[in-house]
């Protein structure tokens, strides 16, 4: 099934929409075994990717191989070996979430359908509610659920689409773990998301999707070398202040911010160098009126990738 | 797909009750309360007006399933049994045998207060057979009809429309008096339309015991539509889920 240890091979991939390019030629390559992540913002194009990519629309242009088959032309293949857990919880409301476990189990003529669906039920921490209408669960066992119907008969290829979209923060990490254990298990995970921090976590391989076409790609590694890291930003009273603080921090990395006397410089949880630059600020009595540590955002990212283009 | 509709249906009772209840009181109704002015004091009309009875809890059982398939439709999960190993048919063909079930029960229950108001067959088991496959035959129609409603309608408010039809329809045929009664246009369309042959094949074959000569024209009017809206449904499916 696998070439290589190529699970998706996607090249000169294009979709419009009317007139909109909502994907422009784009090429990339999942290896199997990973956790390869979509990242965009809203609107990117990165639902209508994993819409294509699990053949519930056609692309425009473009040679695509997922497990070996060509989309185009093997679908049916294709749907054996993947999986899908859409951005809306693709789950029955009117079934208790054993039932709609087992009718996966029956869809794919699994042989051992009820004991896959207790061990997924255990896995997730949905024993308990096995037996209640899935209407009945909270936004958090649903994606759970979810996650469970797409992992009946282990397909080799599952893809996420914004999983935690809309998830509290406890839930968020939950799913998160469980992420993390899949891949273990051997099985590719394709997860588009929006959330920097999502990437980073889980995925082994990130590709930065903007406006059609993939603008920056890596391991989690690599893009920190591009993209902006963590800050932190100190507020002082007087510009003064500021312009005596720019001076003895200079052989850091700073940005001024005049408007709001800030200084920010770039450092990621470093306790030791927070200490050496709040006592060199004291030292020579300079008094900080806020600090604070400020995460990049994705528009952070999509503005740096453009500022190298 | 099948179990998963079926398991729908009996965890949403109070629709199952709807639809018996409405031609049960139709039935009511035609029975005592017009019974006597329309048939002129006939005691047998409660036998020329059943398989009338009949059609309209089939057609007002199925229509339910246009609801059913719009408000499929719209969730998520529709993506994920298309991304899977299924047939392409499985979703809608879950839906049809379902209501084809439901509508089996529904019509038992009408002919069953039907025998209790006085109705009585004379059909032998070979009449049963052809009036039950007739029946049948109707019933995938109608629910086909249905889900291609159900798959046009933009909610699931506007897929109730094909009901409508459903109700209507019976009374323009001749289901509850002699075509030969009805006037003018209405009588044209009374005589031609496929439901008067159907319903008068149902009544020679329960009430007379003979296969009448409606038979070839109701068979072939319930395959050509069959033909039509089970096609017409698949490509509209097709469309709407790529949308």
């Amino acid at each position: 099934m696998n070439q290589n240890g190529t699970a998706i091979a996607v090249n000169g991939l294009s979709k419009s929409y009317k007139d909109i390019k909502v994907l422009k030629e784009v090429d990339f390559t999942v290896r199997t075994r990973q956790v390869f992540a979509l990242l965009g913002s809203n609107g990117a194009g990165k639902t209508t990717m994993v819409k294509i990519l699990t053949t519930l629309i056609k692309p425009d242009n473009g040679t695509i191989t997922i497990c070996g088959f060509d989309l185009g032309k093997q679908e049916q293949h294709v749907r054996e070996c993947i999986s899908l857990a859409g951005q809306y919880s693709a789950v029955d409301d009117a079934l208790t979430g054993m039932e709609n476990l087992i009718m996966i189990g029956t869809l794919r003529h699994l042989p051992d359908k009820k004991q896959q669906a207790q061990q997924l039920l255990d896995i997730f921490g949905l024993t308990s509610d096995a037996d209640r209408k899935v209407q009945t669960y909270s936004g958090g066992m649903r994606r759970k659920l979810d996650l469970a119907m797409s992992l009946m008969g282990n397909p080799s290829i599952i893809f996420l689409d914004e999983p935690t979209t809309g998830l509290d923060p406890q839930s968020r990490l939950s799913l998160w773990k469980t992420i993390k254990q899949l891949v273990k298990s051997g099985t590719t995970i394709f997860l588009t998301t929006q959330y920097l921090e999502e990437a980073e976590y889980l995925a082994d391989y990130i590709a930065i999707l903007n406006d059609g076409v993939i603008t920056a790609e890596g391991t989690s590694e690599e893009l920190k070398k591009i993209i902006p890291g963590a800050a932190i930003e100190f507020e002082f009273h007087e510009e003064s202040d500021l312009h005596k603080a720019m001076d003895l921090l200079k052989d850091y990395d700073v940005k001024m911010n005049k408007e709001i006397f800030a200084l920010s410089v770039s450092m990621d949880d470093d306790i030791e160098q927070l200490a050496n630059i709040l006592n060199t600020l004291k030292n020579n009595s300079i008094s900080v009126s806020r600090f604070e540590q400020k995460l990049p955002t994705l528009e952070d990212v999509f503005l740096t990738l453009v500022d190298k283009n | 797909m099948f179990v998963r509709c079926m398991r729908h249906s009996l965890r949403n009772l109070d629709i199952l009750l709807t639809a018996v209840m409405q031609p049960l009181a139709t039935l009511i109704i035609f029975v005592y309360m017009f019974g006597g002015a329309i048939s002129g004091g006939d005691a047998n009309y409660i036998n020329y007006v059943v398989p009338g009875i009949i059609i309209l809890t089939v057609g007002y059982c199925a229509s339910f399933t246009a609801i059913s398939v719009n408000t499929d439709l719209s969730k998520g999960i529709i993506d994920r049994f298309r991304s899977m190993p299924i047939s392409r048919s499985s979703v809608l063909t879950g839906h049809v045998l379902a209501s084809v079930a439901r509508n089996c029960i529904a019509t038992l229950v009408v002919v069953i207060v039907a025998i209790f108001m006085g109705l009585r067959f004379t059909a032998g088991p070979i009449e049963w057979i052809i009036a039950i496959g007739i029946l049948l035959l109707y019933m995938l129609v109608i629910t086909w009809l249905s889900v291609f409603f159900g798959l046009i309608a933009s909610s699931p408010d506007s897929a109730t429309t094909v009901g409508f039809l459903v109700l209507i329809l019976p009374y323009l045929s001749s289901g509850f008096v002699p075509t030969d009664t009805i006037p003018g246009v209405l009588r044209v369309f009374a005589v031609n339309q496929p439901l008067t042959p159907i319903i008068e094949t149902l009544r020679s074959l329960l009430i007379y015991s003979s296969v009448g000569e409606h038979l070839l024209p109701s068979v072939l009017w319930c395959a050509g539509l069959l033909v039509v809206t089970y096609i017409g449904s698949m490509v509209i499916y097709d469309r709407k889920v790529k949308n």
